[in-house]
């Protein structure tokens, strides 16, 4: 398949691990920021073609991972409500609440739909006005465009009866959050290529001068990210911490200006939960108050639920990158994906669920 | 009669372990994962427990007044009713013609069993019922008995179908998974994942323009014209619901042999390869319905790999992998990149992913 194949190529990816091998000789830790490429480095089990001393640690860049119990709670909720349609992306069905999941609340013959754009639940929300429809918005920089514009779109439909939960997340002060912890030890980080397709590289410029750390725009083919590695060990080894962009067929230092400008549009910055790893300031998303509307917190009761995070479960060290899945001891036994503990286990950029597909490491 | 009482007469327990971790059913115990193996061997298996049923293959082989009898029966529930490719009413005759096909045996009788909504169109009906003529016709069995319930409006997804078959072995075919031995080559007679990508580019929400149709198709023919050329067919199993991935997983585990497949030797469309990297899908997961994996002696493979590409239904046969001693029970595969990993059964649906 064009432009998928060329950057799966044998030879090419070899010649670019023997190089990494040349020039390498720090013990260097290198995360990747997106689960995309986690996914990518486990089917692909990438450890073969690099050497002993660079360890990559996986980021906290999985949306549904780090979306967090409350607002999974909200949504089911709000889904359990005979008058609503709860309508969200595919992977945000089986992330366990704290009491259930979306799927089971489907099971239980509630109207739970799931959609691949947006623009579906509008759609839903204009064929069914006797319905609430409640699009639950989870994900980055990525889905926040699209999520903006379905606001737009129902605003001009004049729909009374479409609202979004809104769990968007922002990445840049993640990262931040994580240079900050003193147990993070990382000296190289790949952005994830779709985020800066969207926000181009400035934030990023910020944050390798700040921390003196060599941020690597980077993809998700195997080529795209042993490039990204390639380029971001050569710049530990000559203490350079630059920002590169090593995925440039999409992505553009300024990025997509239409997309920023949706989402300035439509939203404001907000303090957040991530799952795991607590409140971090102005890393997420909510409606502007002009949009109060359309907004699901400000128009359905949502108090008075329990929330219960899972014992047992490290998700918060694993999505910061300071423990590895196979250091948890639930991993594979209690924790399983038919029966996940976390949500790491659960989608299948989550680096739990990536180790037990691609590695079975179980005890 | 209590169940303590019933336990005293079976002479065992009834339910000794916990026979599932969930109190409802979920979409993911019907995907053809681990959650759909769960159900089966702890709850099925374990009630119905016999011989027959145990070997877990596409048909029970029935042995009766010295003729050996394969008999199947499968479900059809398909949303949409109409697709690319086919319509339920296809699928409900392939389906089963290609589980007798499986064990070697040769379709003789089918029967259908329609549990219509109310509200159904009739017309939608005459078409299915055609399209079912017309498979049989070409698949060289007859439909010879059946079962008609209408349930209420809200109760059922516009129809559904249960077809069963019977057919007849030859003397001389045993195809089982046990069968299987390391250096045997495992081939397949076309591209894979078109029947879930085709269903899939027409769900409401995923809607997508694309020419991918179906490959419902009947394998029997084909499979005769296999078995006709050799003996040393070991195994055959059609990779439908949880796709190519979870036939070899099966195969693994059951004859206790590892296997091995190239990345780079599964053949697939560029369509569909597309479809499954938009939708974050793995194809090896995806359903085929007109294709069939084959596990042959390799002193036979390139006969019988000539027999498939010669067929209508094998022009783009290949060579997948072949069986190993190494690594038993796992299915392994060579990336395109060079590097090996595990493919393991999926636990439940893939979904689309987010971003």
């Amino acid at each position: 398949m064009k432009y998928i194949d060329e950057y799966r190529n044998h030879e090419v990816v070899k010649a670019v691990s023997q190089a990494i091998h040349k020039i390498s000789e720090k013990y260097i830790s290198v995360m990747e920021i997106c689960g995309g490429q986690t996914h990518t480095i486990l089917k692909y089990n990438f450890e073969e073609y690099l050497p002993k001393n660079i360890t990559l640690i996986h980021g906290p860049g999985c949306p549904v991972c780090v979306t967090p119990v409350s607002i999974i709670d909200k949504a089911i909720s709000l889904a359990s409500r005979n008058d609503v349609v709860l309508v969200t992306f595919g992977d945000m069905l089986r992330v366990p609440g704290s009491v259930g999941d979306l799927l089971s609340a489907k099971a239980n013959g509630k109207d739970v739909r799931m959609v691949y754009s947006p623009l579906d639940a509008v759609k839903i929300a204009g064929d069914n006005p006797e319905k609430k429809v409640v699009f639950f918005a989870v994900g980055f920089e990525t889905t926040a465009p699209s999520n903006a514009r379905s606001v737009i779109e129902a605003k001009k439909l004049n729909l009374n009866n479409y609202y979004l939960l809104c769990a968007n997340m922002l990445v840049p002060p993640a990262i931040e959050a994580l240079m900050n912890n003193k147990n993070v030890k990382i000296r190289g980080l790949l952005a994830a290529g779709h985020v800066c397709t969207v926000m181009g590289l400035k934030e990023y410029e910020i944050i390798a001068e700040k921390y003196h750390i060599p941020i690597i725009a980077t993809g998700f083919e195997p080529l795209d990210i042993i490039t990204g590695i390639y380029e971001a060990v050569g710049q530990i080894e000559e203490d350079r911490y630059e920002v590169v962009n090593k995925y440039s067929r999409a992505v553009s230092r300024e990025g997509n200006l239409h997309a920023q400008k949706l989402i300035e549009l439509v939203f404001d910055k907000t303090d957040k939960e991530w799952r795991g790893i607590g409140v971090i300031p102005q890393s997420g998303l909510k409606l502007k108050d002009e949009f109060y509307e359309f907004d699901a917190e400000k128009n359905f009761i949502l108090d008075g639920i329990e929330v219960r995070e899972p014992k047992d479960c490290i998700a918060g060290e694993i999505l910061q990158g300071m423990k590895k899945p196979a250091d948890c001891i639930s991993f594979g036994k209690i924790c399983n994906p038919e029966h996940p503990l976390g949500a790491p286990m659960v989608s299948p950029e989550g680096a739990c669920a990536a180790y037990f597909r691609y590695r079975q490491v179980q005890q | 009669m209590t169940n303590k009482v019933q336990n005293n007469i079976n002479g065992k327990l009834n339910c000794p372990v916990p026979y599932s971790d969930y109190k409802k059913i979920l979409l993911a115990h019907g995907s053809g994962g681990t959650l759909t193996h769960e159900l089966i061997t702890k709850l099925f298996v374990s009630q119905f427990d016999n011989p027959k049923l145990n070997v877990l293959h596409d048909s029970a082989v029935l042995n009766i007044n010295g003729s050996k009898l394969a008999f199947t029966t499968d479900s059809y529930v398909v949303n949409p009713v109409f697709f690319p490719g086919g319509n339920i009413g296809s699928l409900a005759v392939n389906g089963t013609v290609n589980d007798l096909a499986m064990c070697g045996a040769k379709p003789l009788y089918i029967s259908a069993g329609f549990i219509i909504e109310e509200g159904f169109s009739v017309e939608d009906l005459n078409l299915i019922t055609q399209t079912m003529r017309k498979a049989a016709d070409l698949a060289g069995v007859e439909i010879v008995t059946g079962d008609t319930k209408v349930v209420e409006h809200g109760k059922g997804d516009g129809i559904f179908i249960n077809t069963a078959g019977i057919g007849i072995i030859r003397e001389g075919i045993e195809i089982l998974p046990k069968n299987c031995k390391p250096g045997d080559v495992i081939l397949i007679n076309g591209k894979i994942a078109e029947h879930g990508i085709a269903i899939m580019s027409k769900r409401q929400g995923f809607e997508f323009e694309t020419e991918i149709v179906s490959d419902c198709a009947a394998l029997n023919e084909l499979v005769e014209e296999i078995l006709n050329a050799t003996q040393n067919i070991h195994m055959m199993r059609d990779p439908t619901r949880g796709g190519v991935a979870t036939v070899l997983n099966e195969v693994a585990s059951s004859s206790g042999c590892g296997i091995f497949i190239g990345e780079n030797s599964i053949p697939i469309s560029e369509q569909v390869k597309g479809a499954c990297e938009i939708l974050g899908f793995d194809p090896l997961y995806v359903a085929n319905e007109g294709k069939l994996i084959v596990f042959v002696s390799p002193n036979d493979a390139e006969k019988v790999l000539n027999i498939m590409k010669n067929h209508p239904l094998g022009k783009d046969s290949a060579m997948l992998g072949i069986v190993t001693a190494d690594n038993p029970g796992k299915v392994i595969i060579k990336t395109s990149i060079g590097t090996t990993r595990i493919v393991d059964m999926l636990s439940g649906e893939q979904l689309p992913r987010i971003c």
